[in-house]
């Protein structure tokens, strides 16, 4: 089992009222940087990075970053630059970056470029994971939306050929064209890092997933509609003449751990609280569904069941083609899209697990024995947590959380994609 | 929209391996219509009022309404340059008139540019194209589909009158649909083409540039800059209208269009 650890990084300005239920407006794309303090973003960015060290030192295999644009829930527009620095300051725990926004990047060898880097410094412990963006990330880079998908899969083509292939060979593709591609950067591991793919909601990407046998991470969604994401992967496996296995599918979800049950309620209230990803149930903020709605971004019929829990629940306007794909997609999937909001439901449905010790270790439990992931992330210290909360949070899954987990993993035999490897099935050795 | 009359009839011709269609109706002159970006809505009160003079052949470009998509295509000079061979082999290319509605503007003053022979005139509705001195061209991705169509009248109420407090779930599956063919052909830079001030610099054919008053997807700014750069246009605007003239008052849109014909 791969233990890994995971914030959205949120811009918190204690001042601004966007944290906390103080009134102001936090819409999707509707927010001024003329109010962004680097002061603020200066101690953020630290504290954050302080965090992950601490975070490897308490015992988590992987250190998972993200990255959004033009946002204040996500700190890492440019999460490479982080994803470097945590190659010379940590040791041993993976670098793991889910994902990059390939759509988004007008130059991809610039990307395969840094990526070697960040390998190479590491001496090998990235991870590297691509996503198509939610919308606002082409809207913030102007990235043309109708062929969002065609660019994913050409620059991950591109990428992976770049990291694979010895130089120098031309690229005249659809979207991307090169004279002479060659960089004098080359990933550490061989032949390229590990791939894995984060999502939640496009169902060409479950697909193309399965095709390439890419873990395929599920971001905090619902366990009904992930298990049947995982179903499509391993279904899609099939189809492709393999069985997938724990190794193929990842699970990001909320946990946060803490002293005292009334100090873990006290810190779990804080998940959806402040600038929290507007995206995901229960968050304040409201989501302009337009921005995910692109024209073309996504086609009409690749809504995976999680569309419900997703862009349906959170607030907001929302559009009726939406809306009806949603009550389509989810027909077996019948969700109470008006259930999501307070934090006693998410709650009850394992969206966010809190506590000691004690009471969280039997709910991890409940998580890994529906979905059987072979690769997990706790998602901790977001929202209006503030530093103190993580570190509390941090020792006590160092301490009794993660070596509780490790068991249940050797017990319920959920091996992760440094156990087994997912493009062939072997057992890995090392690491 | 419904259907006013229903003599008019759909055509198609093939062009580089591609369905295009066409609504027909009206005898006389050809007048040749290029639908706004959010596709055509069937054949409106204003098509009738031109028909009573003129065959009005009112096309789907490539890649909306009942025209196949060219997947291929990435500029709206690309469908410029297969409606050029559409039209003639539809045989409406001669004694005709070109009339462009807003993104379909851009398209016609595109296709002008080309020179054909059998052009009398053009005619740009609030047409899309080219930058204004000042202001810009509305941005589609800020916008629920919808709420772009509102943004093409010149009051929520407006729009009513036309589409209804809701519009039919037909026509939203249009715009919807329209929008995406239309970003494959536009995005940066959004809605208009740098080189066209100096490709239709040449263009002698007499234009008519027609603008609501209150059109608040393409500003009368961009009419100036077509002003400036055609040889040979007269800008006249709707008092009170929108963007979407040829809706919202199709009467006095039809006027215009057919005095200014008249007037040739």
């Amino acid at each position: 089992m791969f233990v890994g650890y995971f914030t959205e990084r949120p811009y918190q300005d204690f001042e601004s009222g966007w944290v906390g239920a103080t009134g102001r407006e936090i819409e999707d794309l509707g927010m001024t940087n003329g109010d962004y303090n680097p002061r603020i973003g200066a101690e953020l960015y630290n504290r954050y990075l302080d965090e992950k060290v601490y975070a490897e030192e308490m015992g988590f295999d992987g250190l998972m970053l993200n990255e959004h644009h033009s946002t204040p829930f996500c700190m890492g527009g440019v999460m490479n630059v982080e994803a470097a620095i945590l190659a010379r300051i940590t040791k041993r725990a993976k670098i793991v970056l889910l994902g990059n926004v390939l759509p988004i990047w007008e130059d991809p060898l610039w990307l395969a470029e840094e990526l070697a880097e960040i390998d190479m410094i590491s001496r090998g412990r990235l991870v590297t994971g691509w996503v198509r963006g939610t919308g606002r990330e082409s809207v913030a880079h102007n990235s043309q939306a109708p062929f969002n998908w065609e660019r994913f899969q050409e620059a991950h083509d591109f990428v992976v050929k770049a990291w694979s292939t010895p130089g120098p060979f031309r690229w005249e593709g659809e979207h991307y064209q090169y004279r002479y591609v060659n960089p004098w950067a080359r990933p550490y591991q061989e032949p390229h890092p590990q791939i894995w793919i984060p999502g939640v909601m496009s169902r060409n990407t479950v697909k193309w997933c399965a095709e390439h046998r890419y873990p395929y991470v599920m971001l905090a969604t619902e366990i009904e509609p992930t298990k049947k994401s995982f179903e499509y992967y391993d279904e899609v496996a099939r189809e492709n003449g393999y069985e997938a296995s724990t190794e193929h599918h990842g699970y990001l979800f909320k946990v946060h751990v803490d002293e005292t049950e009334e100090l873990a309620e006290e810190a779990g209230r804080k998940y959806i609280s402040g600038p929290a990803n507007p995206f995901l149930e229960g968050n304040q903020g409201t989501v302009r569904s337009n921005l995910q709605n692109l024209p073309g971004l996504t086609s009409r019929t690749q809504l995976l069941p999680t569309v419900s829990t997703f862009a349906a629940a959170a607030r907001g306007r929302q559009s009726d083609r939406d809306a009806a794909l949603a009550e389509k997609d989810a027909e077996t999937d019948k969700v109470d899209a008006d259930a999501f909001g307070t934090y006693e439901e998410q709650v009850n449905k394992y969206s966010i697990i809190t506590g000691t010790p004690k009471t969280v270790i039997p709910k991890i439990r409940h998580v890994l024995e529906e979905l059987r992931p072979g690769n997990i992330f706790f998602w901790d210290g977001d929202g209006a947590m503030n530093h103190e909360d993580a570190m509390r949070s941090l020792k006590l899954f160092g301490e009794e959380v993660i070596p509780a987990v490790r068991e249940m993993g050797k017990e319920l035999d959920l091996k992760g994609a440094f156990e087994v490897d997912t493009q062939t099935g072997a057992p890995m050795s090392g690491d | 929209m419904t259907t006013q009359t229903e003599t008019h009839s759909q055509i198609a011709v093939e062009v580089a391996g591609l369905k295009v269609s066409a609504l027909q109706d009206g005898s006389g002159p050809n007048i040749v219509v290029l639908h706004h970006s959010t596709g055509s809505p069937g054949w409106i009160p204003f098509y009738d009022q031109l028909a009573a003079n003129h065959t009005v052949t009112v096309l789907d470009m490539p890649g909306y309404g009942q025209s196949e998509r060219p997947g291929w295509a990435r500029h709206p000079r690309d469908i410029a340059i297969l409606l050029h061979s559409a039209i003639h082999k539809m045989g409406i290319d001669t004694d005709a008139h070109l009339l462009g509605l807003g993104f379909g503007g851009w398209v016609a003053a595109e296709l002008a540019s080309m020179h054909l022979h059998g052009l009398d005139s053009l005619i740009l509705v609030g047409a899309a194209g080219v930058q204004p001195e000042e202001g810009e061209i509305a941005d589609v991705i800020f916008y629920e589909f919808e709420e772009y169509v509102k943004l093409g009248f010149s009051s929520d109420e407006a729009y009513a009158e036309v589409f209804g407090d809701e519009a039919a779930p037909e026509l939203k599956e249009l715009w919807d649909f329209s929008r995406e063919m239309t970003a494959r052909l536009t995005w940066k830079p959004w809605m208009f083409n740098r080189q066209l001030p100096h490709l239709i610099s040449e263009v002698e054919t007499p234009t008519l540039l027609l603008w609501g008053e209150n059109d608040r997807v393409v500003p009368l700014g961009v009419a100036e800059v077509y002003d400036a750069s055609l040889p040979n246009s007269t800008l006249q605007v709707v008092e009170g209208a929108g963007h979407l003239v040829e809706l919202e008052n199709p009467q006095a849109a039809a006027d215009a269009v057919t005095s200014f014909i008249a007037g040739l």
